[in-house]
């Protein structure tokens, strides 16, 4: 299991280097900063260290165990990102692709609602507008209860 | 004790940490008392729907107790992903 939080960028295919040996499935989601109002130039992270590592760990270990994963990772960004660039991923290694598709849509809507992040919209003028939590994320948690 | 705020929360406070004296049981109480601390504080934590709290980094809710505790963070709902 791995679990990352940092400012750099990551590097997907060596994250993959021998992931999940013996896996039948390894199903990987990238998220990638998006430009919802059209005048974005960067997405601005905060987060809360000690916390964060915490949270995302707890969200690994429950999918890991409730599908019987061979493996999980999770690499969460923080920091100012511009729009194009990876936030984050998750990968889950199973011996079959159900498992491992459902676990990665656990831990993403997990990850959406559950783990302490925050994201700013900066626009051209440097200002930005801190996104608000959707509704539709929450609903989206119920369905794993 | 300290006292941690995040994203528009620490904005509005103006720190994002404090250290405190304080006897309140829960969390709830916690909130009464700051808010007593200025325009700032009263401001930031007036609309407790829209506010989430960690009680030494684990989330919990207004009427979880304090007696030990060492952190208690105030954050908007979550939005990562």
């Amino acid at each position: 299991m791995r679990i990352e939080v940092q400012s750099a960028p990551f590097d997907l295919a060596a994250l993959l280097n021998g992931f999940g040996a013996g896996a039948g499935a390894v199903v990987t989601f990238s998220g990638i900063v998006r430009d919802d109002t059209g005048q974005m130039v960067a997405l601005e992270l905060e987060h809360y260290p000690g916390m964060t590592e915490k949270a995302l760990t707890e969200i690994a270990v429950r999918a890991r165990h409730r599908w019987n994963l061979l493996d999980v990772a999770v690499i969460h960004r923080h920091g100012r990102l511009s729009v194009g660039e990876p936030i984050m991923c998750v990968a889950t290694a199973a011996r079959h692709r159900a498992e491992a598709f459902a676990a990665a849509e656990y831990l993403m809507d997990y990850l959406k609602s559950r783990a302490p992040f925050w994201k700013r919209e900066i626009g051209p003028d440097g200002a930005g507008a801190w996104v608000e939590a959707k509704g539709s994320d929450e609903d989206a948690l119920s369905r794993w209860d | 004790m300290d006292v941690l705020y995040f994203a528009w929360l620490r904005e509005r406070i103006g720190e994002p940490k404090e250290r405190i004296e304080t006897s309140a049981g829960t969390v709830r109480e916690l909130v009464s008392e700051l808010a007593a601390r200025g325009d700032r504080h009263a401001a930031a934590l007036s609309d407790l729907s829209a506010v989430r709290v960690a009680v030494d980094q684990e989330l919990a809710d207004l009427d979880a107790p304090l007696q030990g505790v060492r952190e208690v963070a105030f954050f908007p709902p979550m939005t990562g992903g």
